[in-house]
């Protein structure tokens, strides 16, 4: 036996454990069930937890008043767009250290992770004022380019510590039998490198969809995306709670569910790797 | 051993995103700090000159500089203390043999993927309101006179919501770290019959220093940045009471056009920023070796 534990100590602290998610899960789950009231159920006192009419309006609600999914594709765009473009420019790179490292391949490296420390406040005034004399304000495309700029050093990073575990033998391998560097990248390090790049695809679009400093002063109502559409209900719009919940339930439902899937992902992108 | 042509190779294939990431960062630094040593004005267009560190003056000499300079140290001061405590705390719970280990780790990690605008603004109207939030109805509930958060204790609320927001982030690096700790180690001092507090202090404590540090470190970063919280419960109000140096940058530039001092502010958060960040890119270097 390793280590017995007690049955009532284990007891013990299922129960605490399971108190405090569920505690700290509360908002989020009030937030979904409050989505299905109607706004008089929504304000009810004492408040009604289980035991309402539960009702969809308040979703089709804020779809017709607003036009929501509008928002939701943009977000979309935005953070699928930022994050493949991303891809394409930081797989060569990260496969190039990787695989080829220099001399100075370790001072580039930290060099991308420098400007991922630069606040964006401290460049909000010129992106803005650059964007709005060449029209960029309040477009996709905007914002595509300026999430694809923040994250890169993030993507380059992931996608540098998942090749680098890729062990440089196979390669030599591939290469004595008279692979090509083609054939090389094409039937040995992709299917190889595709769980890497998955989880730096995961993490990234997380990141770029949930993303509230650039998005909420770039854009207006054309190209605002989910955080800067939910951030209008900051106006007395926001008292309307089922309506509030319904919109915030749709918003973070994907990420919710995509950010499950990629806990460990998580920890290695946002620590570059000093933890694993 | 690399040949001379996989080496230009490499080199072609790591410039462009070299190119983009030196672009992004020198273009708008230069311009803010130009910016900051003119008097810029985007409602009187024309006007621009030279006024070398007058900005830099005028917000020293600015009691809202100050108070945000405050509420920027004590609100990451705040949510570093609540999140890398509790973090610790829960990392150790989730560690313990329990049912369902997976389902309460789901749950606690949750508010990590929501959102800031809406995980502000449920806290906002749905908790922290003082009419019809639930915390109200619960100080109803108990006789309770209902406190109004977010106007009499607008900081300590925003440091909360921010908390419960990076309290996910603690937790599970620090769940990483501790599942990585030597488990013979522990038994041996158990059994060598150490208390359960000082095999913490002895062995988890030292075993976590380092994620601690990559916590406190990233969180940093993060924390300085936060600016849709405020934006969306209390516009930096009432007053200037829960304004951070990046929400009073926004306010200066965005909201009264007043190009010149933005930047000077702007500056300052670069150079805030850029102390912590020395410290974090030690660490990632020296791992880098390894």
């Amino acid at each position: 036996m390793a280590r017995a534990v007690s049955t009532r100590r284990k007891i013990g602290f299922t129960i605490a454990a399971w108190a405090v998610g569920l505690a700290i899960f509360f908002p989020i789950l009030w937030t979904i069930l409050t989505s299905f009231k109607t706004e008089a159920e929504a304000i009810s006192s004492p408040p009604s937890f289980l035991f309402f009419d539960w009702t969809l309006e308040n979703y089709t609600t804020v779809q017709e008043r607003s036009n929501y999914f509008r928002h939701f594709w943009n977000s979309v765009v935005i953070s699928l767009g930022s994050t493949v473009l991303g891809l394409i420019i930081a797989i060569p790179a990260a496969w190039s250290m990787a695989f080829v490292p220099g001399k100075r391949t370790k001072d580039v490296l930290m060099w991308m992770l420098s400007t991922k420390m630069l606040p964006p406040v401290g460049v909000l005034i010129p992106i803005y004022l650059i964007f709005r004399d060449v029209g960029l304000l309040d477009t996709k495309t905007g914002l595509v380019i300026v999430l694809t700029l923040i994250n890169l050093p993030i993507i380059v990073w992931m996608l540098y510590t998942y090749f680098k575990e890729i062990p440089g033998e196979i390669l030599e391998a591939a290469r004595m039998d008279g692979a090509t560097l083609r054939d090389e990248i094409i039937h040995v390090l992709t299917p190889m490198a595709v769980p890497g790049i998955a989880s730096t695809l995961l993490l990234n679009v997380i990141l770029a969809w949930n993303e509230a400093f650039w998005t909420l002063n770039l854009t207006a109502a054309k190209a605002a995306p989910l955080t800067a559409f939910i951030a209008s209900y900051s106006s007395p719009e926001g008292l309307f709670y089922a309506k509030l919940s319904a919109a915030s339930t749709m918003a973070i439902a994907p990420i919710l569910i995509l950010g499950w899937f990629s806990q460990k992902q998580l920890v290695r992108g946002l620590t570059f790797g000093a933890v694993k | 051993m690399a040949t001379q042509h996989s080496r230009s190779a490499a080199r072609i294939m790591i410039s462009p995103a070299v190119v983009l990431l030196l672009a992004w960062m020198i273009v708008p630094l230069v311009l803010t700090v130009y910016f900051s040593l003119l008097r810029y004005n985007l409602l009187m267009p024309g006007t621009e000159r030279f006024v070398g560190f007058l900005n830099y003056k005028l917000f020293y000499q600015n009691p809202a500089f100050w108070t945000a300079m405050l509420n920027t140290l004590l609100l990451v001061g705040g949510v570093l203390i609540i999140t890398v405590v509790g973090g610790i705390l829960l990392a150790i719970l989730l560690d313990q043999p329990i049912w369902g280990q997976g389902i309460v780790r789901i749950l606690v990690i949750a508010p990590f993927f929501v959102m800031p605008t809406v995980s502000a603004l449920v806290w906002k109207n749905m908790f922290m309101n003082p009419v019809s939030g639930l915390f109200a109805e619960f100080s109803k509930a108990v006789g309770l006179a209902p406190f109004d958060f977010l106007s009499q204790a607008p900081l300590a609320s925003i440091i909360g919501i921010v908390s419960w927001q990076w309290l996910p982030f603690a937790t599970l690096i620090l769940l990483t770290a501790i599942q990585s700790l030597d488990s013979e180690q522990m038994e041996a001092a158990e059994m060598d019959g150490a208390s359960a507090l000082s095999r913490f202090w002895y062995i988890t404590l030292p075993h976590l220093s380092r994620a601690i540090t990559v916590v406190i470190l990233i969180q940093t970063i993060f924390l300085l940045s936060v600016f849709a919280e405020i934006l969306v419960t209390t516009n930096g109000g009432p007053g200037n009471a829960s304004t951070n140096l990046t929400y009073l940058v926004y306010a200066r530039s965005l909201l009264n056009f007043d190009v010149g001092g933005g930047s000077a502010g702007g500056v300052v958060a670069i150079i805030l920023a850029n102390i912590v960040a020395i410290f974090l890119m030690r660490m990632i270097g020296k791992n880098l070796d390894a």
